[in-house]
């Protein structure tokens, strides 16, 4: 059930970009900004956490999820130090996967060929 | 041996040209991108509940679960499999974090040539630069709420 929901709910959430893309010419590019301003938003007021407790990855593993991430890291330092807290937590929360995706791509440079477009 | 096409081949041959040339196929396209996306969210509730057995914390486990997306995605960018893909799938690859990775290794491994400062380390955020900006913003934004 976990996995039909995850599947469901991550599912709907790509056919909201789908759409954006297609009816605005969004690039992709700012589809991924306007998601993950979206879900920090929606994390800071608090309506993101009942989606990733109701589909799990379904709402953590798009983009979206990544917002929520930050907004959950900055009000959670917020907490534990208090001012400073507003300057870290965002950018602590977050720093896994940017840290992943540098390392992993750097390598990928090193080892992969650029393909013909 | 002169191998010439049947009027079946020709006309299935129609049917692909017609099915490949991009015409919005708005519906179409969201079915796709509403499988593919969801396929990889349930790759990623997958690797969560794994995580989650072997003792995780679901805050852990959800880092387990991105890093190894983004590795995934990664590897199938360098091999040029994920932008084959991603013309397939449309949102479905682009809005899931593969995406994300997706644009932070496709133009390192494309700009290559250009050198390792300002080939591969510059070009690495050309799209995940605006989106850490803005993303940083409105965490910034939602603590300064938070703590007042």
């Amino acid at each position: 059930m976990d996995y039909f929901k995850a599947f469901i709910v991550g599912g709907l959430i790509c056919v909201i970009g789908q759409i954006l893309i297609d009816k605005t010419k969004l690039t992709s590019g700012r589809i991924l900004v306007a998601f993950v301003c979206v879900g920090c938003i929606l994390g800071g007021i608090g309506l993101y956490k009942p989606l990733v407790d109701f589909a799990g990855a379904g709402a953590t593993v798009p983009i979206t999820g990544f917002g929520y991430n930050l907004a959950k890291g900055v009000m959670s330092e917020v907490d534990n130090a208090g001012f400073l807290g507003i300057f870290t937590g965002g950018l602590k929360s977050a720093a896994g996967g940017i840290s992943a995706a540098v390392v992993f791509s750097f390598l990928a440079a090193l080892i992969f060929e650029p393909k013909g477009k | 041996m002169i191998i010439t096409a049947t009027e079946k081949e020709k006309k299935d041959y129609g049917e692909l040209v017609k099915s490949v040339t991009p015409n919005s196929h708005i519906f179409k396209d969201c079915i796709k991108a509403f499988v593919s996306g969801g396929i990889i969210c349930i790759a990623g509730q997958f690797i969560t509940d794994i995580c989650k057995n072997n003792g995780l914390s679901e805050t852990d486990a959800g880092l387990v679960c991105s890093i190894i997306l983004i590795l995934a995605s990664v590897i199938l960018t360098g091999a040029g499999i994920y932008n084959k893909l991603g013309k397939f799938c449309g949102a479905g690859t682009i809005v899931p974090i593969t995406g994300f990775a997706n644009s932070v290794s496709s133009p390192a491994v494309e700009f290559k040539k250009e050198g390792l400062v300002f080939g591969i380390g510059a070009k690495m955020f050309a799209v995940a630069g605006p989106v850490i900006v803005y993303g940083t913003l409105s965490s910034f934004i939602v603590g300064l709420i938070y703590y007042f």
